[in-house]
């Protein structure tokens, strides 16, 4: 059975600029709850995002693990004008680009 | 089509997936639902006074595999609105405090019909029948 560490780097390993925190909740080896920050889920709802961690694992979500409670998020970063949804505070920024 | 195999479970699925506006593909029922995940899924439904149908995967276990071979995913519980996949226990919370899980099932625009009353397992033929020939 897989360790927490090992999930996290499989994770990490799979998604492109993947950041993961794993965590074996019950001690038993079979149940795990992650956190994964990736810039690759920008613009995918919550079910492809999810998707995307359970696709490293294939068969062995219900078996192996037989929990893997997860949260996706794509990395806030301030300062960073294109990030996607980011409210555009800037208005006035972009109409005097447009020149 | 040829393939002359018929996949009964898979088609019953599909059938309850587009008959019911609302279903929950759980372990147990809502009455004794035989996981925690499931169990806090039925809880939020029933929190928001939302009618759904239920469906337990429990009985056969190919119920659950011909259910992610429909929705790519593999994990139970597994809500359907309006026929299509809107997620498992995690994306289902997240969706709840949000409060987009009470929009999604359409609640803030709630019409004074009567509401379909909370299912103890699917009323549709197909995987009832399933359910009764092998309990």
């Amino acid at each position: 059975m897989p360790t927490a560490e090992e999930i996290k780097q499989r994770i990490e390993a799979a998604i492109p600029g993947a950041q993961a925190e794993v965590e074996d909740y019950t001690g038993g080896g079979d149940h795990f709850r992650a956190t994964v920050l990736s810039p690759a889920f920008a613009g995918r709802s919550r079910i492809e995002q999810h998707k995307l961690v359970y696709g490293v694992f294939g068969d062995e979500i219900g078996g192996a693990i037989h929990a893997l409670s997860l949260k996706t998020q794509t990395p806030q970063e301030p300062g960073v004008p294109h990030a996607e949804g980011q409210a555009i505070a800037g208005g006035e920024q972009h109409a005097a680009a447009a020149t | 089509m040829s393939d002359t195999e018929s996949n009964p479970i898979r088609d019953a699925i599909a059938e309850a997936i587009a008959e019911h506006d609302t279903i929950l593909f759980m372990k147990g029922t809502p009455e004794a639902p035989a996981c925690g995940f499931s169990a806090r899924t039925v809880a939020m439904l029933q929190s928001l006074e939302a009618p759904f149908a239920a469906v337990d995967i429990l009985p056969d276990p190919r119920i659950r595999q011909e259910l992610s071979a429909i929705s790519g995913w593999p994990t139970i519980p597994q809500l359907f609105v309006g026929g299509e996949l809107v997620g498992g226990c995690d994306i289902l919370t997240e969706m709840y405090e949000s409060g987009e899980l009470a929009e999604t099932l359409g609640l803030d625009e709630r019409e004074s019909g009567p509401a379909e009353p909370v299912a103890n397992g699917v009323q549709s033929s197909g995987l009832t029948q399933i359910e009764n020939r092998l309990g």
